[in-house]
């Protein structure tokens, strides 16, 4: 086309690129909100109109990860005075953090991030490793009805989660299962299990299969074969499986709001229930979320090349 | 160890995994969706038949659940395959930083819907939100407004999903050989010409896989419209089964409910999967 008509090709070109670097900034908008939300002091946050330029503040990580409780009076001058910055900064609030000895005390917000991390990165390791072994199985062996039992194990991602909570609970409930790690570790490896398969059989039929042919031929035997040469080859895609299990993992909220309650609850129904009485602080809220943002972020950048892949359950090669 | 035995230690597992967690509770709730049990109750239960699922086909509420389900699925795919794929037209080129750029767009996707609905709450507050001073709506509440809040939820559902459609429209433009633009420029074709002959024909079946996955995804949507907003106008098949079932406690009805959306989810999941061998075979 460039040869017809070079100048207005050129310019529309142009126009192009721009419309697109502007709708990224809408795009992206909604993020720059969340994170900078969690850097505003708690007035600025419900300003109108809305304040785009401020001055950044460390306040609301230190509410998210304390208790606190509401001063009724004026602050103690030599309570004020005896206080490490990071107290003064909520003392100025109007709130004072709960201490027990000289231990500030935790807000569950921790607790509830730590649930996360146990439990998303426990049913990422089950699911995964279980995933590339049967994987390897339907790329190298000839299996009966092989396209009905992938297509069987594709249909159990397929399901709404509330579909399979409602018996899920009871069952939980009858085995002491509700509201435990384990619980809910099942729950997810279930859920990703029919993905790590579809993956990791994508990244397997790669692997020529001459590599474990010469390696049998050399005397190995099939196992050795497959932790020797097999596994090695596939490991940047158990890596990107890996991480598309965790972060499915990680933002899940259904099972997780119907099957937990306290003690294994994860963050995404945590944070939401924040929400539920009172005056809304946002700037709290916001930093929970930037913070919960984080390992997402980081995947997705290192993920970008195999994102197709991921998002279509390995089906779809770029 | 032979290979047949090495293939039924490294697939069984799997198979039987998931026939344990997600095969058998599904035959146990069906089991309860023939009763009127209630999980929240000693009382005894007793076998209902079919009245359970008599019921539910017959029940207006349930109806109006599945025509707002219907109605946000139509908005927010539609809307996704339009900004998606116009995305994808204007970011197949190359330019400086064309790699950071779609990393950026494709973070809504990876985000938790559980955090993405909680925070567009904030953005749609009609009193501080900098949605409604942007756009100029004064104080509008988008989400306490029964006849727009879901159309709030399927614009949120649009902002998070755009880019999963974009992603398959990018591989979908890459595919298409430089030499058909070359000809046709050579023959002097339209712009029009050139995108309906060429580009659309040969991106549609990545188009359709899209469009296939994405309506799949939105009918089970849950955690989005359920964190979003509590309009009864709002209230999706998924919700409405949630609601049955956690809050209402009417488990045998519920497990009923169930399975009538788990035949739906079938039919649509057999649909993708031919398309997608479809799709493979080329």
């Amino acid at each position: 086309m460039a040869m017809v008509r070079p100048a207005s090709h050129a310019a529309l070109n142009r126009t192009a690129i721009a419309a697109v670097l502007i709708l990224t900034v809408v795009f992206l908008s909604p993020i720059y909100w969340i994170i900078s939300t969690s850097v505003k002091a708690r007035s600025i946050a419900t300003s109108v109109p809305p304040t785009v330029i401020f001055t950044p503040e460390i306040t609301p990580y230190i509410k998210l990860f304390t208790k606190r409780v509401q001063l009724q009076t004026d602050v103690d001058p030599a309570l004020y005075a005896k206080a490490s910055w990071w107290e003064k900064l909520v003392f100025d609030g109007g709130e004072r953090i709960l201490k027990v000895g000289d231990k500030a005390q935790l807000s569950p917000y921790p607790n509830r991030f730590q649930n996360s991390l146990i439990i998303a990165i426990t049913s990422t390791v089950l699911a995964v490793g279980l995933g590339t072994l049967t994987a390897y199985g339907f790329s190298r062996f000839k299996i009966a009805g092989e396209a009905d039992l992938l297509f069987f194990i594709l249909s159990t991602r397929m399901l709404p989660p509330i579909v399979v909570a409602i018996p899920m609970f009871l069952m939980y409930r009858a085995v002491g299962l509700t509201d435990t790690h384990i619980g809910l570790i099942i729950m997810y490896v279930a859920f990703n299990l029919s993905f790590s398969v579809w993956l990791m059989k994508g990244f397997m039929d790669e692997i020529p299969k001459e590599y474990e042919e010469a390696a049998l031929v050399d005397g190995y035997t099939r196992m050795q074969a497959f932790f020797k040469i097999v596994l090695p080859e596939a490991v940047t895609g158990i890596a990107a499986t890996a991480v598309f299990c965790f972060i499915t993992a990680w933002n899940e909220y259904a099972f997780a709001l119907m099957l937990t309650s306290r003690n294994a609850q994860t963050a995404p129904p945590f944070i939401p229930a924040q929400v539920g009485s009172g005056l809304v602080d946002w700037t709290t809220i916001a930093a929970g979320s930037t913070l919960f943002l984080v390992p997402v972020a980081i995947f997705t950048f290192l993920l970008r090349n195999h994102l197709l892949r991921g998002v279509t359950f390995g089906a779809i090669r770029k | 160890m032979s290979d047949l035995t090495l293939r039924n230690i490294f697939i069984i597992p799997t198979v039987v995994f998931l026939i344990l967690f997600n095969i058998f509770p599904l035959v146990y709730s069906l089991g309860f969706s023939f009763t009127d049990f209630a999980a929240n109750q000693t009382r005894p239960w007793s076998f209902v038949g079919l009245q359970n699922y008599r019921e539910l086909l017959t029940d207006d509420q349930i109806w109006t659940n599945f025509i707002i389900t219907a109605k946000y699925v139509i908005v927010s795919v539609a809307g996704q395959m339009l900004v998606g794929f116009g995305l994808a037209m204007l970011l197949n080129r190359t330019f400086a930083f064309k790699g950071l750029v779609t990393t950026l767009l494709m973070l809504p996707m990876m985000m938790s819907a559980a955090v993405v609905g909680l925070f567009w709450q904030l953005l749609y507050s009609p009193s501080w939100g900098p949605i409604n001073y942007v756009v100029g709506l004064g104080d509008f509440g988008l989400l306490s407004n029964a006849d727009t809040a879901l159309y709030a939820v399927a614009i949120t559902d649009i902002w998070m999903w755009s880019p999963f459609v974009m992603l398959l429209s990018l591989a979908g433009l890459s595919a298409v050989p430089k030499h058909l633009y070359e000809a046709a420029a050579i023959d002097r074709a339209s712009g029009w010409y050139t995108f309906t002959r060429i580009t659309l024909p040969l991106v549609s079946p990545l188009l359709l896989i899209a469009l296939i996955f994405r309506t799949m995804e939105a009918f089970k949507t849950f955690d989005l419209a359920y964190v979003l907003s509590v309009q009864p106008t709002t209230e999706l098949i998924s919700i409405k089964l949630y609601r049955l079932a956690f809050q209402q406690w009417d488990t045998g009805r519920s497990c009923a409910l169930a399975y009538i959306v788990l035949i739906m989810v079938l039919a649509i999941t057999n649909i993708y999967v031919k398309y997608l061998n479809k799709v493979k075979e080329r």
